[in-house]
């Protein structure tokens, strides 16, 4: 129904253009001249269909739940119930309409699910009728008001810069709204575990925390060396650390050569190859590390008289790495590219060699994008979950052997949440905890790459 | 004295020939000006003489250029020492990214020229006052080189190629990104740097040709049309096609 009613107004909407436009045609043909291109009047006109529209349906979606259900719930005031009763019986009310109730229909259940079927019939065709009478009587009064000399393009310029910036502002209501879940929960969290414990404890034992029986009394003492996030911040970086070591040489030495060296038909072939890198889902680059590379380094390892765990830090982390290599070498190729060819011709003229020009020239110039491209890469690897869940392990050892196995926030996060989890449970707020502190460290990488990267700019420019 | 000696130069960017048949002398120690509407091909041969057209992969240079009777389009040429001796100033200053410093020592860093600080800061002062800035800038050497002015910064590029002692300098139309008085002072930076230095300098600009230039070779088309002394180019040219581009008539 609400499909059908959305296609007529569309089809409205094109109507009022068509109608719009033909009208400023017809002024035109009596040699006035318009303010504005024929179009405009059409797009206006169309605006004036959108606006009520929208502002109806929205009014609907707000407003028709909260009045069907105080109407059927008054049926049952002054009955002594309690909210939560009232609630249960509107619920099961909704279920029996849809026909999705299976316990026992009581009459009383029954009458209100037909109140409410009919409710939300009168509810729904009063919104069809004034939707439509809405768009018409608007779209009309338009209509008439337009003439020769009527403002329509500064009307439809506000229009998209409005719709321009409702979309941009959905983007970042969306990241506030996470922020807040976020730090709500960590609140609660930090309520029982204390600061202290989180930041400094060594110990990361969130399995101990399954054990409790929920029937008993929450007991902050029993959680002490529990929730220690030492071992997984440092199996973190440590992780992130060894796949930038292998990320920045490999990705950077790429990225030169395709800039600078890699004649047009060799870069025509290679970026794109190396771009299907990035491409590569994550969970295939985690089972690449846990089946491929992870046995080989144990082999390996073996075979040399070292102790490899299959599960290690330095498979998960190397692979990692390769993930990235496009990232950084596809940015930084794009940054050295647009360094100015006259800034090589005044190094070659001087005799530099090709390698002397991207030292001492090339190399500083595109450093802020560089740099920039770097940091990307390190959010990237602390972001990073698949690889580390399949490759790595999930216990979080304190160690700084990259032959051993470590886990990261990202895996933790992970190994909480799988499976069932009660809110309000210290262990699955440790999540969110977990969560909140990687955005933290994400956010300060971000505002250091802004800075480095505004720093070099003031030098440069 | 004869400096170089361009013997039957022709250029080839792919398919398309950009320069003729080009023999020219150019003499030591005197300012030689090429001229000639947009696109003849004034500039590509000025790349020639360093090499520079080895950037771009598809040009093709045939012929001899002797420089000191040395043919720098033989195989044995060794182009780093080749830019060493003939310097470059381009169209539109080029300071590196760098301090004032760095822009000026560059070239002798590359060559090796300086033993130790000391001597790297003598070849940044001279260069500096050979190109007339050392005054402007003796108190911000360490700043970078991209905060001076067009004509600061054009006149800085001057230093840098200076610096390595070239014996020739190129210049590819170094005053069309500048103002009148910036202009002046590079006119007169040339009318100085001809006594150590063999200077050849294209320019869209006929006045400045008349102003700055002994000789002058006038390009139409990728051909060398006429040169000879700028006196002789502007008063009596012997060519129909100079008279006409020298009095205006187009180009």
């Amino acid at each position: 129904m609400n499909l059908i009613l959305f296609t007529f107004i569309v089809l409205l909407g094109f109507t009022s253009y068509y109608f719009g436009r033909k009208k400023a045609y017809t002024i035109q043909s009596t040699k006035k001249r318009l303010t504005a291109l024929p179009q405009f009047y059409g797009y206006y006109l169309a605006i004036w269909c959108a606006i009520p529209a929208f502002i109806i349906f929205s009014l609907w979606a707000i407003f028709e739940p909260t009045i069907v259900k105080l109407l059927i719930l008054s049926d049952y005031s002054n009955q002594g119930y309690l909210d939560d009763e009232l609630n249960l019986i509107y619920e099961k009310t909704k279920a029996l309409s849809r026909g999705q109730f299976t316990g026992e229909i009581t009459p009383f259940i029954e009458a209100s699910a037909e109140k409410y079927l009919s409710l939300r019939s009168i509810a729904q065709s009063s919104k069809v009728v004034i939707v439509l009478s809405a768009i018409i009587s608007s779209v009309a009064y338009a209509y008439k008001r337009i003439s020769s000399n009527s403002r329509t393009r500064e009307p439809v310029e506000k229009f998209l810069n409005a719709v321009l910036f409702t979309a941009s502002l959905a983007a970042i209501l969306t990241t506030v709204g996470i922020v807040f879940s976020l730090i709500f929960q960590t609140i609660d969290f930090f309520k029982v575990i204390p600061l202290f414990d989180f930041v400094f404890g060594t110990h990361w034992y969130p399995a101990k925390a399954f054990v409790r029986d929920s029937s008993e009394a929450l007991d902050p003492t029993m959680y002490s060396d529990t929730f220690g996030a030492v071992p997984i911040f440092a199996g973190t970086f440590f992780i992130a650390f060894i796949a930038m070591c292998v990320a920045i040489p490999i990705g950077l030495m790429s990225g030169i050569y395709l800039a600078e060296y890699a004649s047009t038909k060799v870069r025509q072939y290679a970026k794109p190859l190396i771009e299907i890198l990035a491409g590569i889902p994550t969970v295939v680059y985690g089972f690449f590390a846990a089946l491929t590379v992870g046995p080989f380094l144990k082999e390996l390892g073996t075979s040399m008289g070292l102790e490899v765990s299959a599960e290690s830090a330095l498979a998960a982390g190397g692979v990692m790495g390769i993930m990235i290599i496009p990232f950084i070498s596809s940015l930084s190729d794009d940054v050295i590219t647009s360094v100015p060819q006259s800034l090589r011709d005044g190094s070659y003229a001087m005799g530099a060699t090709k390698s002397e020009t991207i030292k001492r020239v090339i190399f500083p110039a595109a450093l802020p994008g560089i740099v920039g491209s770097i940091l990307l890469g390190v959010s990237r690897a602390i972001g990073e979950t698949m690889i580390v869940v399949m490759a790595s392990g999930l216990a979080a050892n304190l160690t700084l052997n990259p032959l051993e196995s470590t886990s990261t926030i990202t895996a933790q996060i992970v190994v909480i949440l799988i499976g069932d989890q009660a809110f309000g449970d210290p262990k699955t707020q440790a999540a969110f905890a977990l969560g909140m502190s990687l955005f933290l460290v994400t956010l300060c990488l971000n505002i250091v790459a802004l800075r480095v990267v505004k720093k070099y700019r003031e030098k440069y420019e | 004295m004869i400096k170089i000696k361009a013997k039957d130069v022709d250029v080839f960017y792919g398919k398309k020939q950009a320069l003729f048949n080009i023999s020219l002398d150019i003499e030591e120690n005197q300012v030689t000006a090429l001229i000639g509407p947009s696109g003849c091909g004034k500039s590509t041969f000025l790349r020639c003489l360093n090499r520079m057209n080895d950037v771009i992969d598809i040009c093709n240079v045939k012929g001899e250029i002797l420089i000191n009777d040395f043919n720098i389009n033989d195989k044995s040429c060794d182009v780093v020492r080749l830019r060493e001796k003939i310097g470059m100033v381009f169209q539109k200053p080029n300071p590196f990214p760098k301090t004032l410093y760095e822009n000026v020592s560059y070239g002798p860093t590359i060559h090796g020229m300086a033993q130790s600080k000391q001597e790297m800061d003598e070849i940044v002062e001279t260069s500096l006052k050979k190109a007339a800035l050392w005054e402007e800038v003796k108190d911000r050497l360490h700043e970078p080189g991209t905060g001076l002015s067009g004509g600061q910064q054009q006149r800085l590029c001057i230093a840098r190629a200076i610096s390595v002692r070239p014996e020739v300098i190129l210049m590819d139309e170094p005053c069309s990104a500048l103002d009148p008085i910036a202009t002046a002072q590079i006119e007169e930076l040339i009318d100085e740097l001809k006594k150590e230095h063999t200077i050849i300098i294209v320019t869209h600009s006929m006045a400045q040709a008349a102003r700055v230039s002994q000789n002058t070779g006038f390009f139409h088309l990728g051909q060398l049309i006429e040169h000879g002394s700028t006196d002789k180019i502007f008063k009596n040219p012997d060519n129909k096609k100079t008279q006409d581009y020298i009095t205006g008539r187009f180009g």
